[in-house]
């Protein structure tokens, strides 16, 4: 391991993680961390993040100033406090927030260790051959097709209440309010499960609305569906930076616009293709 | 049906020792009916509820007797005690089958999901800041992830400035991860112990997050039946 490093940054789970990295990769006691060589090698590696996701890089930077400030303390000598007591070893802090990420890493591998519900055991009872309530979060690896989510959709329906006999048919519910509420959701997290657009009680109109108003939402491209793997659970989620950019977006959907421009709407998006 | 049941075995008072036995195989059987069609974890006290008529001792003698069975005679069952209660399940040996059964992927759980779990698991209540400040990451998009997955759950506010969320582990995540309780959680290391152990041992943990286990216990069975492989159906 000299020279080029094949080490990606978005590998580790953060400073930390790298940091323990190198700490090991170096061989050296985390007691008594040789603070200039890992501070120079925990740099290196973050020149080679190729875009900074800001975001992410922005923790990665925080302990790289805090690593360039215990470097510096290392190199003063060691100057009596006032009261002439020894100063701490400027390492201090960081050893210790190392060793207790360390502590929980262990935990969380020990937790992986056991037997874990629906991977390695199961129980019996509840839904036959019901998907679980632990659902997959996996990063999609493919967009869903029509045929997924129509799939998806009639899961949907097939779970949905008969409509009661009584009830009186529920006054305009269109498209658009629906893609507002379906971006809603997003405000919470940027990944939703497609189950969980449908409320439990929805009837079947409110079911197909939703599902058109996701349609429109896919083809104004301000929301992506996908699964981790073929008749795997939908996820979709944002396709835009901000969730306001999506609500902009969304905005065209105007009952009007779908119904009657959609074809125009749709030479438009295709001349934007090439 | 549990009524009939009963009223078969409850006149077990006017039998005679020697009848003893047979009474109680047919409470264990009843016990294990119970088991097997309730999803979630039956607490010793539902089940004496359910079955009305016996103690708390009988029922928990019949539930232990259970256990004993399935093992003695190397079942593909196991009764486990998980989140307070009783559980019936397959043994981990046959997951693979039951998966390709039931079909997907098993659930991920990513590190970063493991490692917030962790934590909050063992620093119960605490805040999402806290967490933060063990990671050396934002944990925002874990924190609600493991929220979805009701792994976690909102238990209250801190007595602090902003009044920031408490968060603790749900009944779901001792039964995800087969504890009958907190209590048998394994007990953290303490930091001077873990200062010596790392300079001996291995910090390494995968890159992509923790793997099944079972890929690497499948191969070492001796069993005549092979564990079937998962690698095909991944297009």
């Amino acid at each position: 391991m000299t020279g080029s490093w094949p080490v990606k940054l978005d590998v580790f789970e953060g400073p930390l993680d790298l940091l323990l990295h190198l700490i090991k990769r170096n061989e050296v006691q985390i007691t008594d961390i040789p603070i200039a060589l890992i501070t120079d090698q925990y740099l290196a590696t973050l020149e080679q993040l190729p875009e900074l996701n800001l975001d992410g890089a922005g923790e990665y930077l925080v302990m790289a100033a805090t690593l360039m400030l215990i470097k510096s303390k290392m190199l003063l000598p060691p100057e009596p406090g006032a009261d002439g007591e020894v100063e701490e070893d400027p390492r201090a802090e960081l050893v210790q927030q190392l060793l207790e990420y360390q502590r929980y890493r262990e935990a969380a591998e020990r937790l992986m260790e056991r037997p874990v519900l629906e991977r390695d055991v199961f129980r019996g009872g509840g839904e036959p051959l019901e998907r679980s309530t632990l659902a997959t979060d996996g990063p999609p690896v493919r967009d869903a097709t029509l045929g997924d989510l129509l799939a998806a959709l009639r899961a949907v329906l097939a779970r949905a209440q008969a409509p009661q006999p009584h009830e009186i048919f529920r006054a305009g519910l269109s498209v658009g309010e629906c893609a507002q509420r379906i971006l809603a959701r997003f405000a919470l997290g940027n990944r939703v499960a497609f189950d969980a657009f449908f409320e439990p009680d929805a009837g079947r109109d409110e079911i197909v609305v939703t599902f058109l108003a996701l349609l429109e939402l896919i083809r104004l491209r301000a929301v992506r569906a996908g699964q981790s793997e073929r008749f795997g659970e939908i996820t979709v989620w944002l396709a835009t930076e901000t969730l306001g950019e999506a609500v902009e977006l969304a905005r065209q959907l105007t009952d009007a616009e779908i119904w009657g421009r959609s074809g125009e709407d749709d030479e438009r998006q295709r001349s934007r293709d090439h | 049906m549990n009524v009939n049941a009963l009223e078969i075995i409850e006149p077990r008072a006017d039998h005679e020792a020697a009848d003893e036995q047979p009474v109680m195989d047919r409470l264990q059987a009843i016990v294990e009916s119970l088991l097997f069609a309730a999803a979630a974890p039956v607490p010793l006290a539902r089940l004496v509820q359910a079955l009305d008529g016996h103690d708390r001792r009988e029922v928990a003698a019949a539930v232990r007797r259970l256990a004993e069975t399935y093992e003695r005679e190397g079942r593909g069952l196991r009764v486990v005690e998980v989140a307070g209660g009783y559980q019936i399940r397959t043994v981990p040996e046959h997951g693979p089958w039951v998966r390709r059964l039931l079909g997907g992927k098993p659930p991920r759980l990513s590190r970063p999901m493991l490692e917030t779990l962790a934590i909050i698991a063992y620093r119960q209540p605490c805040t999402r800041p806290e967490i933060e400040a063990i990671r050396g990451v934002d944990v925002d998009a874990v924190v609600t992830t493991l929220l979805e997955r009701r792994m976690i759950r909102m238990v209250g506010r801190k007595d602090a400035p902003g009044r920031p969320i408490l968060y603790g582990t749900t009944p779901e995540f001792l039964e995800v991860f087969g504890l009958p309780d907190l209590d048998a959680l394994p007990p953290l290391r303490d930091l001077g112990e873990m200062a010596d152990i790392l300079r001996a041992t291995d910090l390494s943990v995968t890159s992509e997050g923790v793997v099944p286990t079972e890929e690497a216990s499948a191969g070492e069975r001796g069993d005549a039946f092979e564990a079937p492989d998962e690698s095909g159906d991944d297009s």
